[in-house]
């Protein structure tokens, strides 16, 4: 169970969070929607302690986040970030199996390989891609890669940063159905940011919707659609008008 | 203009200079501090090695060997004004190990190196590689800084040492192909006038200027701001930032090796 309560986050004057709570219980899928700039990836940012709360709580399993051994807390999460951010100078395999080839989870070089080909399989890659540099390869093979990545070690929590944001609808497609299937099978705590709500109906189990630097609405996926909450009906709508500003 | 407002923006400017040394110096203490602290990145330290040391060796070495025969000329040119052309050698040994070689070795390098480091961990930046790197559990000073930094300390002073060579040696060529010196009497005088002090600080003030071209490059690389501008903007500042600590650094250390 991850857990936010009250959590704020400023960067100069602006407010980004601003008393956010949010409950994802073990083993579900929670896709945060929102516009752009409404701090959904500051939210997910801060459960990793990659960006500092400036008040607030955020437990994971009962445990305050920001204490403890960072290590191993790292240890339990995997994370798809928006544009993959492979790292150029390695191949392929490499990236995957990173976290295989050092630090506390070394195996093999031998052994990390054949776990970075199974990944990439995994995620509909053939073994060829291994050795190529990430530069070599198109958008949507370095989102699987990605993918593969953050799935290597196994982790008991996911997170995935706009996983289709730049990819057609055909690719988009077929991440999402990915996400949906590896998070299903290794019965991993999800959490996802995105406002493509193609995403949405095929990775959630459960809805929120930031906006203003609080959750306006969180619910199960299918009640999304009847949920009366305006900022949701004029996001899924995708209208100008409603309480959520066109020009911000 | 106000005169009240001029006195703030110079305030403020002079808070924004103290304030970068002051967080500079934590990052250079950081920075070597996780040199020596597990766990360690082999594979990224000799990478740094490579790049840092064996690929600067052509522009240090030409740079070298231009300068020296340059020097040569002058002196020649100079010393003749009051019949001492004799001391060519002496005088370019002298300026090449004392001063030229390390510190245009060093600006070669913070031109190549400290550009290099800094746009590439701007890049990283930009892109998430850094927040990746924490993800997977890597301390982005470990993987990223200290072995750079590591690199740096221990091959600036053989770039040096080689760029001093190579700059004697232009001289040498000048002198006994266009000024007319015998070259035994010329290789003679060269060794006969250095001494071991002439030599250790020269590797001491490379060793510095390897620190500095590691340290700004990874420092403003790490505080990159946003986009293509924000890289740009890294690269830039690293490199005037190195140049300048370099020229300063060499100003002490010329003091503290040499002051009477």
């Amino acid at each position: 169970m991850i857990r936010l309560e009250n959590v704020h986050k400023a960067f100069g004057d602006n407010r980004v969070l601003q008393g956010m709570n949010l409950d994802i219980p073990k083993g579900t899928s929670m896709v945060i929607i929102g516009g752009s700039g409404t701090g959904k990836s500051v939210a997910l940012k801060c459960v990793l302690g990659l960006i500092k709360p400036d008040s607030g709580m955020i437990y994971v399993d009962g445990k305050d986040a920001a204490t403890g051994d960072r290590d191993a807390f790292l240890a339990r999460f995997g994370m798809l970030f928006q544009g993959a951010a492979l790292f150029d100078s390695l191949p392929v395999w490499q990236n995957v199996s990173f976290r295989l080839l050092r630090g506390p989870l070394k195996r093999p070089a031998e052994y990390a390989r054949e776990i970075a080909i199974d990944k990439l399989r995994r995620v509909g890659l053939k073994s060829d891609v291994a050795d190529r540099f990430p530069s070599e390869l198109s958008g949507g093979m370095q989102k699987r890669v990605g993918l593969a990545r953050a799935i290597a070690a196994e982790p008991e929590i996911i997170f995935f940063d706009e996983p289709t944001t730049g990819l057609d609808p055909i690719m988009s497609g077929v991440i999402n159905d990915l996400i949906r299937e590896i998070v299903t099978e290794m019965g991993a705590t999800a959490m996802t940011i995105t406002h493509d709500m193609s995403s949405v109906r095929a990775i959630a189990d459960n809805v929120a919707m930031l906006h203003g630097g609080v959750i306006q609405w969180t619910g199960p996926v299918e009640q999304m659609d009847a949920s009366g909450d305006p900022y949701v009906e004029q996001f899924i709508s995708g209208s100008a008008e409603g309480p959520i500003e066109a020009v911000r | 203009m106000n005169p009240l407002r001029l006195l703030g923006g110079i305030g403020r400017a002079v808070l924004t200079v103290f304030a970068t040394f002051g967080k500079v110096a934590l990052f250079t203490v950081d920075a070597i501090s996780h040199v020596f602290r597990p766990p360690f990145y082999p594979r990224e330290f000799v990478v740094a090695l490579m790049n840092i040391g064996w690929l600067s060796l052509p522009v240090v070495g030409l740079t070298a060997i231009f300068t020296g025969g340059a020097l040569a000329l002058q002196i020649y040119a100079g010393g003749a004004r009051f019949n001492a052309e004799a001391v060519v050698p002496q005088i370019v040994a002298i300026g090449m190990v004392r001063e030229l070689g390390p510190v245009l070795g060093g600006l070669m390098i913070a031109a190549r190196v400290t550009s290099s480091i800094a746009a590439e961990i701007a890049t990283m930046k930009v892109t998430e590689q850094i927040d990746a790197l924490v993800t997977l559990s890597t301390h982005p000073m470990k993987y990223l800084t200290a072995p750079r930094v590591l690199a740096a300390i221990l091959t600036v002073p053989v770039l040096v040492a080689v760029g001093d060579v190579i700059g004697i040696a232009g001289g040498y060529v000048v002198a006994t192909q266009n000024l007319g010196f015998n070259s035994a009497a010329y290789l003679q005088n060269t060794v006969n006038f250095l001494e071991l002090h002439d030599v250790i600080s020269s590797l001491v003030k490379g060793a510095t200027f390897g620190l500095i071209t590691a340290v700004m490059g990874c420092y403003y690389g790490m505080n990159s701001g946003r986009g293509a501008q924000g890289v740009g903007r890294a690269t830039k500042s690293s490199v005037e930032a190195a140049a300048i600590m370099i020229l300063a650094a060499n100003f002490i250390l010329t003091g503290v090796f040499f002051s009477v």
